[in-house]
């Protein structure tokens, strides 16, 4: 762990410069790659003559964004789940807010033939408050609060409930089944650019949030009784973070489907870098987040050509071990 | 206070104490199912009387009536009786295994591990779901996630917690691994997997059955006779030592008693989720008992929840034959809504 600042100074630059090669790998390779020469001309000069040009104009250049955004997003999202539950198996994706927020938006796009994500971040943002409040009254036991075990129960059940409507959907809407799979299976291809733009102002709102709450979620980690003596209002906090992670989850979802585990191996990371401080973990989980996922995302693009591995499959397959190491190790984090 | 029945052998050397109630309730959804089939048998595409389809199974004769019922109907009725069966009682034993009313075996892993097993079969062979090998393979998958989950949960003997929370991570990863199946496959065969993955007992017939009968005749009886262990446990780990209970054998037990209900369960009919989940809590409410009195009666009622599941698919939809696991989800939400208000209750 590094504690002088120098040392945190150095460690946030070299995540800086990995995130930068990450973006930079994620325009530059794919079934059509691209020189860097090429890259810096499509986006100085643009040519639509050139193929180049138009793949990174057009496809890649929206779907780098996209990758950032929902890493980042999903990154913090669960910062924020794992300080308020005091749960280190917390995230969107296990605590079934992710499902919640997908369900909806395949109802969205199913039923009522909403397309754009900025139409369907709304629904999502409906789905996701309704399966966290799900979660947050299955996970309570009596007389010892939130236990891990059983909230992850109760979020892998939610998740259950809400896929299997999902499925339920497309079978009975055959015709909309490529749709109703590209939001089950996760991915950030095939958007383009003007359909997100209008999510990032919200966005960025959410991101700015959390980063001033940074002070209050260092309370948080503290018993109920001392955080209230260093005159925090708990549920006030608590409350503004719950909004905070829908929003975060929502807008991901409502962006890219289902992607799981990136907010759940990123804080564990970012803590085993730079400790529990939230003033620097918050912004270095997004840095993480948003690396994991360009890499992630730029590795599915090459493994079985020219098909593509969803990158929420990428994902899990790359969270799924930590997670095991975690679930062994429960009894002495808890 | 419960009243029981108490049968003893002459001589006292084996006795068996009966609660009244558990009778009672078990004997009312057995006749409930029984009606409850021969509705199922009599309706369809080719509607048929309720004095045919008695006069028929009473007596068969040569006829296309026979043909629909006995060779047709028949199978797929008697299949959701097994496949509900099963799975509510691995449901019941999983939760008493796990001392977590939220355990199932959906939720811990044994359904994504024959899953992702059939997707994998489907992918390759490109095959139709009507494919004999396709339940063994889907088996196989549920047998060796078990051992995997088994062998990870292990540190000096089984811990619930770790069970459960081992079985989530390799669901969640198995369940990525189908989605890639899916997403590589054509489109065909993406749909005829997708309609697995819900679970259909679409063109169930008498080899299935025949195929099916073994796994539940070994396993309920025995789960019958060792139940009991697990009401030892519930007490805690201390005292179901103390009452001289083989703790981490019975816990190994019943694990693959619940994997074997499950898995075999989840091979013949898809990936059918949720009664494992409800049925022994719909059972904790009907009666209360050890968990040897809730098995029949989980088991009873987790058959008539797919019944009743695979008839509106089969029937309300003509001529579309739905798969039962939607109709299943569309029962176990509500109830599973109405399950939490009642557990954040009793906990209040």
């Amino acid at each position: 762990m590094l504690t002088s600042l120098l040392a945190r100074a150095s460690g946030t630059l070299f995540c800086l410069s990995l995130l930068l090669m990450a973006t930079v790998s994620s325009l530059v390779f794919g079934h059509i790659p691209v020189s860097l020469d090429m890259l810096v001309a499509s986006l100085m000069d643009y040519d639509p003559g050139s193929l180049e040009h138009l793949v990174v104009r057009t496809e890649r250049f929206a779907r780098t964004i996209t990758a950032l955004v929902v890493g980042a997003g999903l990154a913090i999202a669960g910062v924020l789940m794992q300080t308020l539950t005091r749960n280190q198996l917390a995230s969107p994706g296990i605590l079934g807010i992710n499902a919640g927020a997908m369900f909806f938006v395949v109802i969205g796009a199913t039923l009522f033939s909403l397309t754009s994500p900025s139409e369907l971040v709304w629904v999502a943002f409906i789905g996701a408050a309704t399966a966290a409040f799900l979660v947050y009254f299955l996970g309570q036991e009596a007389g010892r609060g939130i236990s891990p075990v059983r909230t992850v129960l109760a979020g892998v059940a939610v998740t259950a409930l809400f896929v299997s409507f999902a499925q339920g959907l497309l079978i009975f809407n055959q015709d909309r089944f490529e749709s109703i799979l590209f939001w089950l299976a996760g991915s950030v291809s095939g958007r383009e650019l003007n359909a997100i733009l209008p999510l990032l102002p919200l966005f960025g709102l959410a991101l700015l949030v959390a980063l001033l709450l940074s002070r209050q979620l260092n309370l948080l980690g503290l018993d109920d009784e001392v955080t209230r003596g260093l005159g925090l209002r708990v549920g006030h906090a608590r409350l503004l973070i719950g909004l905070v992670v829908i929003v975060l989850a929502g807008t991901s979802v409502a962006m890219a489907g289902l992607i799981g585990f990136v907010g759940l191996i990123v804080p564990h990371m970012a803590r085993g870098i730079f400790g529990t401080d939230h003033r620097w973990l918050l912004p270095m989980s997004a840095i993480l987040g948003a690396t994991l996922m360009l890499a992630a995302d730029t590795v599915a693009r090459m493994i079985i050509p020219p098909q593509e591995v969803p990158v929420g499959v990428m994902t899990a397959l790359l969270g799924t071990p930590l997670f095991l190491y975690l679930a062994r190790h429960v009894r002495k984090v808890s | 206070m419960t009243r029981s029945l108490v049968l003893r052998t002459p001589g006292d050397r084996w006795s068996v104490k009966l609660n009244v109630r558990v009778l009672v309730v078990t004997l009312a959804l057995a006749v409930l199912l029984a009606i409850s089939s021969v509705l199922a048998l009599a309706s369809g595409s080719h509607p048929t009387s309720f004095v045919d389809v008695l006069g028929t199974l009473a007596n068969p004769a040569q006829s296309e009536l026979t043909l629909i019922i006995l060779e047709i109907r028949l199978p797929r009725v008697i299949m959701a009786i097994l496949v509900g069966g099963a799975l509510g009682s691995a449901g019941l034993i999983l939760q008493g295994l796990v001392r977590n009313p939220l355990a199932s075996p959906d939720v811990i892993g044994i359904t994504s591990g024959a899953s992702a097993a059939a997707v994998l079969f489907l992918w390759l062979g490109g095959v139709t779901g009507t494919s004999l090998l396709l339940a063994p393979v889907a088996m196989g998958g549920a047998f060796s996630v078990a051992l995997c989950i088994t062998a990870l949960a292990w540190q000096q003997g089984i811990s619930p917690a770790r069970l459960v929370l081992v079985g989530v991570g390799l669901a969640a990863a198995l369940t990525a691994v189908t989605t890639l199946l899916l997403v590589l496959s054509p489109d065909s065969t993406a749909m005829n997997a997708y309609i697995w993955l819900t679970g259909s007992l679409y063109a169930s017939q008498w080899h299935d059955v025949t195929a099916l009968t073994p796994w539940l005749a070994l396993c309920l009886p025995l789960a019958l006779i060792k139940l009991r262990h697990l009401d030892a446990q519930s007490m805690g780990e201390d005292m179901a030592l103390g009452l001289g209970s083989a703790l981490h054998g019975h816990r190994l037990l019943f694990l693959v008693l619940a994997v074997a209900l499950a898995g075999s369960a989840v091979a013949y009919a898809g990936a059918v989720g949720f009664i494992g989940l409800i049925a022994p809590h719909m059972a904790r409410r009907l009666v209360t008992s050890g968990h040897t009195g809730l098995l029949p009666v989980a088991a009873l009622i987790g058959a008539l929840i797919l019944l009743y599941a695979d008839w509106i698919g089969r029937v309300i939809f003509i001529p579309r034959d739905l798969p039962a696991g939607i109709f299943v989800a569309g029962i176990g939400a509500p109830f599973f809504v109405y399950l939490l208000y009642r557990l954040r209750r009793n906990l209040g």
